[in-house]
C-alpha cells in the first residue's frame, strides 16, 4: 500500500515536471526559429561577393583593386567594356574564362590532372594587360604579372538598398531586395486598401444593422472564407481572377500587382471583419443610448460615437490585416507574375518577398550565399510581422487602459 | 444632405458590402464545387496520377496529407494542451506566464513560409531528416501549436473555478484535480481545437514545400523519413507546373474540391461543436 501510494506519488511529480516543461518549450520555440532564421541570414555577410570557389584575376599592371557587384555585373553584361570606365587605363576589358583555356591549349598540354593549367593561366594573364579573368580558385593563376582583385564579402548595404535581385548572377550574383520588399509593400497596401472599407462596412453591418437571422447567415460565411486554403484561393486567382483582370484592364498580361492585391484583400477581409466587429460591439450601449436620446440618426450614432470610440479597435483590424497580406505566400506567388524588379505600377508583374522565398529556396544550395540570402529575406519577413503583432497588441492595449 | 436620407444611403451601403461578402465566397466555392464534381469519382480518389498527371487520381496526395495530419498533430497536440495547462493552471500571473503566452500569440502570427525556413534549416539540414514526412510533421506541428494553446486556453477558462476548488476540498490534490476534474471537463472544448488544427494543417503548402513535399512518387511512402506528395502541394504543382497545365486542370478542380472538402468540414464541425457548447453553458 505505502509502496504504491510513493510510486503515484513519484508518477505524479514526473507529470508536473512533464507540464512545466512543455509550457517552457513553447515558450522559447519562437526563441529557437529566430535563433536558427538570423544565424543563417546573418552568414551572408560572410560571404564573398564574387560566386563561392571563384576569384577574379587581372594583369599586376592594372591600377584598378577591386570592384562593386554591379560594376561586375554589368562588365560580364557588356555594359562596361573600357577599363577607364572603372578608373583603370584606357583599354577594352577583355572577359576571361576557365573554357576559354581549353579553347588556346589542347588538353593533352594541361597535364592528367590540369596541374599545368595554372602556369599557363599565368602566362595568359602576364601577356594581356586589359584582361579580366574569371577562374576558379582551385586554378588560381600562377605567374609574376598577376594579380588577383580584393575579394570583399557582400556588404548589408548591397544587400538592403540594393535595386538588383539576381541571385544567379554569374560571377556576381546581385542581392538586392529593394524591389522584393517595394512589391510586398505595394500589394499589401492595395489590398488593404481595398479591403478596409468593405471590411469596416461589413463590421458595422454585422455589429449595428443587422438581424439575429442576417448574423447567423453571415458569420460562417466569413469563418468559411478564413478557413479556405491559401492555395485553393491562389488557383482561384490564376483560372478566373486572372483572365478577368487582363481583360476589363486591356493588359498584355493579367499576372500584375493589382490581381495580387484583389486577391490578398480577399483574403484579409475576414480577420478585418472580425477584429473591427469585436471593437464596434464593445462600445457601452450607454453610450449609444445617449447619442440617440439627443436626438442623433442612428447613422450618426454609428459614425459619430461608436466609430471614435472603436477607434483603436479598427486600427488593430488594419494593421492585423497588412499583417496577414504581407506573409501570403502562396495565392500571390501565383497570381502576380514574380517578376524581380523594382514596382514601377500597379498593372505590372511584382514579387513579393514570401514568393521569393518559396519560389527559389528549392534551387538554392544549402549554405550558398543564396540561400542564406533567402533566409535573411525571412528575417526581414519575420521583423515586419513582429512589429506588426506587437504593435496591434499595444493598440488594443491602449484601449484597455481607457475604459478602466 | 437630409440625415435621414444619408443615413439610409450609408445603411444600403453596407448592406451591399454584406451581400459583396456573400457572393464572393458562393461564386469560389461555387466555381470549385462546379468545375470539380465530375471529376471526383472513385478511381480519381484511389488512382495514382498517370501520363504526366493528367489522368488517373490523386490517392498519394490524400495519404500524404493524411499523415502529415496525424504526424503533426501526434506532435503538437499533447506539447500544446500541456503546455496550455501548466500557463493556466500552474503558473502564476508572474511574467514567465505572460511572456510565453506573449510568444504564443506571436508564433501565430509568423507567416507560414517562415516555418518552412526553419523547417528546413533545422530539420532537413541540421539534424539531417532530409525531405521527409518527420520533418514536414515537425514544421506543421508547430504551425499548429498556437492554435491548440489557445483553444485550450480558453476551454480551461471555462471550467468553473468552483469545480477545482470542491475537488480540492474533497482532498484531491492538485494533479488530480487536474485530471480527473479539469480536463474532463474541458474535453470537448480541447476537441474542438483539434479539429481546427486539423482543418490548418491540411490547407498549408508554403511549409511543405522545403521539408516533406514531392513532386510527383511512383509509390507511397513506406516510413517516417520518406518524401511524401500532399494536396496543397499538388494543386499548386497541377496549377502551375505540371506538364501540361491544360490537360491537367480537371485533376486540379478535382483536387482543388477534395481540399476544400477537408478543410471546410473540420471547419465546420468545429464551429458546429462550439455552437452547441455554447448553448449548452448558457443553459
Amino acid at each position: 500500500m505505502q509502496k504504491r501510494k510513493i510510486i503515484r506519488r513519484i508518477l505524479d511529480n514526473i507529470t508536473e515536471k512533464l507540464l512545466t516543461i512543455s509550457g517552457a518549450v513553447t515558450g522559447i520555440a519562437i526563441l529557437f526559429i529566430t535563433f536558427f532564421l538570423f544565424t543563417e541570414g546573418a552568414a551572408l555577410f560572410q560571404s564573398p561577393q564574387v560566386e563561392h570557389g571563384y576569384a577574379l584575376y587581372v594583369n599586376s599592371s592594372n591600377p584598378v583593386n577591386t570592384l562593386q557587384p554591379e560594376e561586375n555585373k554589368a562588365i560580364f553584361d557588356g555594359e562596361i567594356t573600357n577599363w577607364n570606365e572603372l578608373g583603370g587605363k584606357d583599354g577594352e576589358i577583355k572577359i576571361f574564362r576557365i573554357d576559354d583555356a581549353f579553347q588556346i591549349y589542347p588538353e593533352s598540354e594541361l597535364g592528367e590532372n590540369y596541374e599545368l593549367l595554372p602556369a599557363k593561366l599565368g602566362e595568359i594573364i602576364s601577356k594581356e594587360e586589359n584582361i579580366l579573368a574569371f577562374l576558379p580558385t582551385q586554378y588560381a593563376p600562377q605567374g609574376a604579372a598577376v594579380k588577383a582583385l580584393t575579394a570583399k564579402n557582400i556588404q548589408p548595404k548591397d544587400y538592403f538598398l540594393g535595386k538588383g535581385w539576381l541571385p544567379t548572377a554569374t560571377p556576381v550574383p546581385l542581392f538586392g531586395v529593394l524591389p522584393l520588399v517595394l512589391g510586398t509593400l505595394l500589394v499589401s497596401i492595395v489590398a488593404l486598401l481595398i479591403a478596409l472599407p468593405l471590411g469596416l462596412g461589413v463590421a458595422i453591418y454585422l455589429s449595428e444593422l443587422a438581424s439575429d437571422r442576417q448574423r447567423r447567415l453571415l458569420k460562417p460565411v466569413i469563418e468559411l472564407l478564413a478557413g479556405i486554403p491559401s492555395v485553393v484561393y491562389g488557383f482561384f486567382g490564376l483560372v478566373v481572377l486572372v483572365p478577368i483582370v487582363q481583360k476589363a484592364l486591356n493588359l498584355p498580361v493579367g499576372e500584375t500587382a493589382f490581381t495580387g492585391s484583389l486577391l490578398l484583400a480577399i483574403m484579409a477581409l475576414p480577420t478585418i471583419i472580425s477584429v473591427a466587429e469585436d471593437a464596434l460591439r464593445n462600445t457601452p450601449r450607454a453610450m449609444r443610448e445617449a447619442s440617440l436620446a439627443l436626438g442623433a440618426t442612428q447613422w450618426q450614432t454609428i459614425y459619430r460615437v461608436v466609430i471614435p470610440y472603436a477607434k483603436s479597435g479598427i486600427s488593430a483590424a488594419v494593421v492585423l490585416g497588412i499583417g496577414r497580406a504581407i506573409g501570403e505566400t502562396m495565392a500571390v506567388m501565383m497570381v502576380t507574375g514574380n517578376a524581380a524588379v523594382m514596382p514601377q505600377s500597379l498593372m505590372e508583374s511584382v514579387r513579393t518577398i514570401p514568393a521569393t522565398i518559396a519560389a527559389e529556396l528549392g534551387e538554392a544550395p544549402a549554405g550558398g550565399a543564396h540561400y542564406q540570402a533567402l533566409f535573411l529575406l525571412g528575417c526581414i519577413l519575420f521583423v515586419f510581422t513582429m512589429i506588426i503583432s506587437i504593435s496591434a497588441e499595444i493598440i488594443s492595449k491602449k484601449k484597455n487602459y481607457k475604459a478602466h | 444632405m437630409n440625415k435621414r436620407l444619408s443615413q439610409q444611403i450609408a445603411f444600403i451601403i453596407f448592406k451591399l458590402f454584406g451581400v459583396l461578402v456573400v457572393a464572393i465566397l458562393i461564386s469560389i466555392l461555387g466555381f470549385i464545387i462546379v468545375n470539380g464534381i465530375s471529376v471526383i469519382n472513385w478511381e480519381f480518389l484511389t488512382a495514382f496520377p498517370e501520363e504526366g498527371m493528367t489522368t488517373g487520381g490523386i490517392f498519394p496526395a490524400i495519404v500524404g496529407t493524411l499523415y502529415l495530419i496525424i504526424g503533426s498533430l501526434l506532435f503538437a497536440f499533447p506539447l500544446g494542451v500541456m503546455s496550455a495547462i501548466y500557463t493556466h493552471e500552474y503558473a502564476g500571473k508572474g511574467w514567465i506566464v505572460k511572456t510565453i503566452r506573449m510568444m504564443t500569440n506571436n508564433l501565430a502570427s509568423i507567416p507560414s513560409i517562415v516555418f518552412g525556413l526553419f523547417g528546413m534549416a533545422l530539420f532537413v539540414n541540421k539534424l539531417n531528416f532530409g525531405d521527409s514526412i518527420i520533418a514536414g510533421s515537425l514544421t506543421l506541428g508547430l504551425l499548429a501549436l498556437p492554435v491548440i494553446i489557445r483553444t485550450t486556453e480558453e476551454a480551461l477558462k471555462a471550467v468553473p473555478n468552483t469545480y477545482r476548488e470542491a475537488s480540492l476540498a474533497l482532498g484531491a490534490t492538485k494533479l488530480q484535480t487536474i485530471k480527473k476534474v479539469v480536463i474532463p471537463a474541458a474535453m470537448p472544448n480541447i476537441i474542438t481545437g483539434l479539429i481546427l488544427s486539423i482543418g490548418r494543417v491540411s490547407g498549408e503548402t508554403a511549409p511543405i514545400l522545403f521539408t516533406v513535399a514531392a513532386y510527383l512518387l511512383p509509390q507511397l511512402p513506406t516510413g517516417i523519413f520518406d518524401q511524401a506528395m500532399a494536396l496543397p502541394y499538388h494543386l499548386y504543382v497541377l496549377a502551375t507546373s505540371g506538364t501540361d497545365l491544360e490537360a491537367s486542370r480537371p485533376m486540379a478542380y478535382g483536387t482543388a474540391l477534395v481540399l476544400i472538402m477537408i478543410v471546410l468540414t473540420m471547419n465546420l464541425l468545429a464551429s458546429f461543436m462550439r455552437r452547441k457548447l455554447e448553448k449548452k453553458r448558457s443553459k
